[in-house]
């Protein structure tokens, strides 16, 4: 039976001396009631919409030859739902987002050589992959060795799925360097998990994916990778309004990650589309007045 | 001192745990078991009590896998080891799963041994009475390792040990014999040990060789009984020899 993983909350508890428990851990975790409603399945439905957010943003990473590229937008937005009362100062019909931030990190450092990415809820995402970096560290004091990036994202996946259907909004991938070479995985908070080369999550993610795609090799440079994952940030938050801000790229190898550029995307446009200056047909004379 | 053994989570005034100490004593009666850690084998030698004559004696296992690549003999209760042995067994499976890695030595002993220590420290019950060696191969450096754990709940690596019966003195002989040893020096060396506390013979003795292509495999009784009579033979020139140059001199 899965059990509600609460370590990441309240750790201190009383030991039970009960026989029964010794076949749990010693320090059985705590459960809590759930509400009482006509109908629990539609209370939770309702919860999980009312609390779900967008996932505005773009994330992406993919595996090459020289390890991990993770790169992600900065914008943080905040649904429609909270902006209805501001709709008279709504400018732009189309787009209901007010960009709440624009220097969001939406790259989380767990480790020194694992990274992981946020989509989805900012807080579930700061604060489970925080959890993650602790049970990381623990497991290197239990074992004298480094957990390895399946294992990190499996801790992550097994704690979503036991608070599926409670209304976490975590859509993140889970990028590193272990022993058996770079590693990248995406686990949402439906409690999936998944093994791949490449990732994009979030709103601006089909954006990205095009870009993507069709400019992926295994053999890149570092160099290439970056601009080939700076491109793609760019690309999607030039078309998706929830994405935006600063892009920012890392790359995971063998001795870990490092930041390599953080880059405005406004800027970045007119580095790619620079302004073209107009011939000039007409000049405009001057009208004196009469 | 009769007082301070009702509940076992009670001190003695001197500090004893009695309780963990009879649980010892448990282990000194049973059946002597000894663990050899060579250089590419590592091998374990459990002492066999006669089996009545319709006992199926393939259903009594002593030497037993946890994993393909991790296994335990134990000396003391017998029915303890059972539930000790499941229980690590399912933990092996449980951290496959979630680690996505199998389980190293350490982890498993560091497991086993803290399950007999919060027998230690509960109400209610009473601690394992089993000592075991754990031997097996580190998954990823593929190191030989040989463990034991007691029923107070410590663990520590070993180069050779023993438990259960007459453990000092095969002990004793461990100390003075080891040698770093690999294949079947290893296996002779484990079989002289057990030799010094029983009864000769393939019959009287269970033995189990881990490799790290291989795994864990038993000895048949046929092969064991080969090893017995290439050990008597050296013991048999080795005292020829210590007898010749003395009818010399005289």
């Amino acid at each position: 039976m899965m059990k509600i993983d609460f370590s990441g909350l309240d750790p201190s508890l009383p030991v039970k001396g009960n026989a029964e428990d010794l076949d749990d851990e010693i320090l059985a975790a705590p459960s809590f009631k759930l509400p009482v409603t006509v109908d629990f399945d539609g209370f939770q439905k309702a919860a999980v919409q009312m609390v779900k957010p967008a996932k505005g943003t773009t994330t992406l990473a993919f595996i090459f030859k020289h390890g991990v590229m993770v790169a992600a937008d900065s914008r943080a937005s905040m649904g429609g739902y909270i902006c209805k009362a501001l709709l008279i100062l709504n400018l732009y019909k189309i787009n209901l987002y007010l960009a709440a931030s624009q220097s969001v990190k939406k790259i989380i450092e767990i480790n020194p050589y694992m990274l992981g990415t946020m989509a989805g809820g900012a807080a579930d995402c700061q604060f489970w992959h925080r959890n993650l970096g602790i049970k990381c560290r623990l497991h290197e004091l239990a074992n004298k060795r480094r957990i390895s990036v399946a294992g990190a994202s499996k801790l992550l996946a097994n704690i979503l799925y036991s608070y599926r259907g409670m209304g976490l909004s975590v859509g993140t991938m889970i990028a590193g360097y272990d022993e058996s070479g770079a590693g990248l995985y995406y686990v949402d908070s439906e409690g999936g998990r998944l093994k791949g080369t490449r990732f994009s999550v979030g709103s601006g993610s089909p954006y990205a994916y095009g870009v993507l795609d069709s400019g992926y090799s295994f053999d890149l440079s570092v160099e290439d990778a970056a601009e080939l994952a700076r491109r793609a940030i760019y690309h999607a938050t030039f078309r998706d309004g929830a994405s935006g801000g600063v892009a920012s790229v890392y790359h995971v190898g063998p001795g870990g990650w490092k930041k390599l550029s953080g880059d405005d995307v406004g800027e970045m446009h007119y580095s790619y589309y620079p302004i073209e200056p107009t011939t000039v047909e007409q000049e405009m004379a001057d009208v004196r007045i009469a | 001192m009769a007082r301070y053994d009702r509940a076992i989570t009670v001190f003695s005034p001197d500090g004893h745990l009695f309780q963990v100490e009879y649980a010892l004593e448990a282990v000194r009666k049973g059946n002597a078991a000894v663990g050899v850690r060579g250089s590419d084998t590592i091998v374990l030698a459990v002492e066999k009590k006669s089996t009545p004559k319709l006992q199926d004696s393939r259903s009594v296992r002593k030497i037993v896998n946890l994993d393909d690549h991790i296994a335990l003999a134990c000396a003391g209760l017998k029915a303890d080891a059972r539930v000790l042995i499941n229980r690590a067994r399912i933990e092996c499976q449980s951290y496959k799963l979630t680690i996505e890695d199998p389980v190293t030595v350490e982890y498993i002993t560091r497991y086993i041994a803290g399950l007999q220590q919060k027998y230690t420290q509960s109400g209610g019950v009473r601690p394992f009475g089993l000592s075991t060696l754990i031997i097996g191969f580190d998954p990823h450096t593929g190191t030989p390792a040989l463990y034991q754990t007691d029923p107070s709940g410590t663990f520590s690596a070993w180069k050779a040990n023993a438990t259960g019966r007459n453990s000092n003195s095969i002990r004793e002989f461990l100390e003075k014999n080891y040698t770093e040893t690999s294949g079947q020096e290893t296996v002779k060396l484990a079989i002289r040990a057990l030799l010094e506390v029983v009864e000769s013979g393939g019959k009287n003795i269970e033995v189990a060789v881990m490799t790290k292509e291989q795994g864990l495999r038993q000895l048949e009784e046929a092969e064991i009984d080969a090893v017995v009579a290439d050990i008597e033979a050296e013991k048999a020139a080795a005292e020829a020899a210590k007898k010749a140059p003395a009818t010399k001199e005289t």
